[in-house]
């Protein structure tokens, strides 16, 4: 479903991310670990579209992905932002940030489709007309997956979902995107910094460093600790360390 | 007993509401690491900061005690709190883009902090600046104190921050989410250099973060918090055999690298928890 092939990004005369390749299966999900810098979120950025000042190869369901986006790319593609307080409109209600996407596309029944959307990711119905700032943190991630669900994509690309919010909520915010997955047949990218929601989510994961990705295995090599890379087995190694108590 | 609270309260009042953010928390602490967790709007941090008078003019604080090595709080002048305040205790705050001054140099910033307490020459200003980036092990202390925060990782800023803070020998540090902004590689090598620090000099500590598992690798004792109350206080190697179902909850909806499981449980509150 997606193949991203040799690509390279660069600011300027620095280049972040240095022919990283991966694909992913329809309905898989893949996740990038690696830290701050290490160019993970540049990948997804550019995989959904926010820049495309990049060389190599990037496809969705086996289209190259054309340099002037159409429409329709964004139809199937969305993408999930890390912080929910800067990612929704503060001044428009929940009603009209969710109409936004089906009014630029021209689908139809939007009165169905939002109260639909808010159903599957499980918001009242009272959230319709409420404003962002009136919601808690988790229901205000519920909304950006609701408003990237709304035009029914095949690819979501998550970018640190849940690192904004509580272990509670995260908890929550997780078997949500579980669920959404298995039932919409649905591919996702997350990236995260975080090894054990990586593993949670995605059965493949990609380690980046330096804005390349040094490792790629599957999550219960990762859970077994077969890593072959040292930076992949110094990320899980602090993973576990911190998990148990003292 | 450096720090004494017994029924702190922290209300919210507007012309037409009250709410009530801190329910009565009490809590002392001598020269040791106490954890404080919970879920953001636990109160977690307002209790720090009550303890420092740090709150909107529209909050309200009562207490039966609230005392910093005897001395009252509540009733301390702000001429008062000032020679509390960054002397005797400091304050380590969450992300360092926001607490440093963009357009001031590292060491200048350390250096003031320094002055401003220890009352000195600008030549051993500098000098003790140096030292003090030297002391958050910070390998060319030189190098930094000449850069803008802009120049630094978020790392480096958060050490910056902690010299700061150490200038002027505090008895007291609280760390309010000190490395919830940086990355895991980071956020060990900073709380090591905290806990280190504050045995060294004997200090005493709070430290405030959502994430139980890291704090109870660094405290002796976990406070642990919710929707304003006590829920629990342990010390932090029995957490794994905490008794609390909210404790329980929290600890259990981790996911684990190590424990895999198809579902994560979520927390359901009970609304018994806050009628003890």
């Amino acid at each position: 479903m997606i193949e991203v092939d040799k690509l390279r990004i660069s600011f300027g005369d620095r280049e972040v991310v240095k022919g990283v390749s991966f694909s992913v299966p329809k309905g898989g999900s893949f996740g990038i670990v690696g830290e701050s810098g290490s160019g993970k979120s540049t990948i997804l950025r550019a995989m959904a579209g926010l820049n495309n000042s990049w060389t190599g190869r990037i496809g969705f369901g086996g289209q190259d992905v054309p340099r002037k986006l159409p429409a329709s790319f964004f139809r199937q593609v969305q993408m999930v932002f890390q912080d929910p307080f800067g990612s929704l409109h503060p001044r428009q209600t929940i009603d009209r940030i969710l109409s936004e996407l089906l009014l630029v596309h021209g689908i139809g029944d939007i009165e169905d489709r939002i109260e639909q959307a808010l159903a599957d990711v499980a918001l009242p119905k009272a959230v319709r007309f409420r404003f962002p700032h009136q919601l808690s943190g988790g229901q205000r991630q519920r909304v950006a997956i609701a408003r990237a669900l709304i035009a029914e994509p095949q690819v979501l690309l998550l970018d640190e979902p849940t690192s904004a919010l509580d272990v509670s909520v995260q908890a929550e915010i997780l078997n949500l995107l579980a669920d959404l997955r298995a039932a919409r047949n649905l591919t996702y990218v997350l990236v995260s910094h975080n090894l054990a929601v990586i593993a949670h989510l995605c059965p493949e994961v990609g380690v980046m460093l330096g804005g390349e990705m040094v490792e790629q295995l599957s999550a219960e090599d990762l859970r077994a600790g077969r890593t072959k890379h040292p930076h992949a087995s110094e990320l899980r190694a602090l993973s576990v360390n911190l998990e148990d108590p003292a | 007993m450096l720090v004494d609270i017994k029924n702190l309260r922290v209300a919210f009042e507007t012309r037409t509401s009250r709410f009530e953010a801190v329910r009565g928390i009490s809590l002392q602490l001598g020269k040791e690491k106490l954890g404080i967790v919970g879920e953001s709007g636990s109160g977690k941090s307002l209790t720090a900061r009550a303890l420092m008078k740090l709150l909107p003019s529209n909050a309200k604080i009562t207490a039966d005690t609230l005392t910093f090595d005897g001395i009252d709080v509540l009733s301390a002048s702000e001429r008062g709190m000032r020679q509390i305040r960054g002397k005797r205790a400091g304050f380590i705050l969450q992300d360092p883009k926001y607490s440093l001054n963009p357009v001031k140099t590292i060491g200048s910033q350390v250096a003031e902090a320094w002055r401003t307490h220890k009352r000195g020459s600008r030549k051993q200003a500098e000098e003790a600046a140096i030292d003090l980036l030297d002391q958050v092990m910070i390998r060319n202390p030189r190098t930094v104190a000449k850069s803008y925060p802009h120049e630094v990782s978020g790392g480096m800023g958060q050490r910056v921050m902690i010299a700061m803070m150490l200038a002027p020998d505090p008895e007291l540090l609280i760390a309010d989410e000190p490395t919830s902004a940086l990355d895991a590689t980071v956020q060990a090598e900073i709380l090591r250099l905290i806990e280190d620090l504050v045995s060294r000099r004997g200090m005493g500590l709070i430290l405030i973060s959502h994430d139980l598992p890291l704090v109870s690798h660094f405290c002796d004792r976990v406070m642990v918090m919710y929707s304003g109350r006590v829920m629990e206080e342990l010390k932090a190697s029995e957490l794994m055999h905490a008794k609390h179902a909210y404790t329980r909850g929290l600890l259990d909806c981790i996911p684990s690298l190590t424990h895999p499981r198809d579902r994560l449980p979520v927390l359901n509150r009970d609304a018994g928890w806050l009628n003890p």
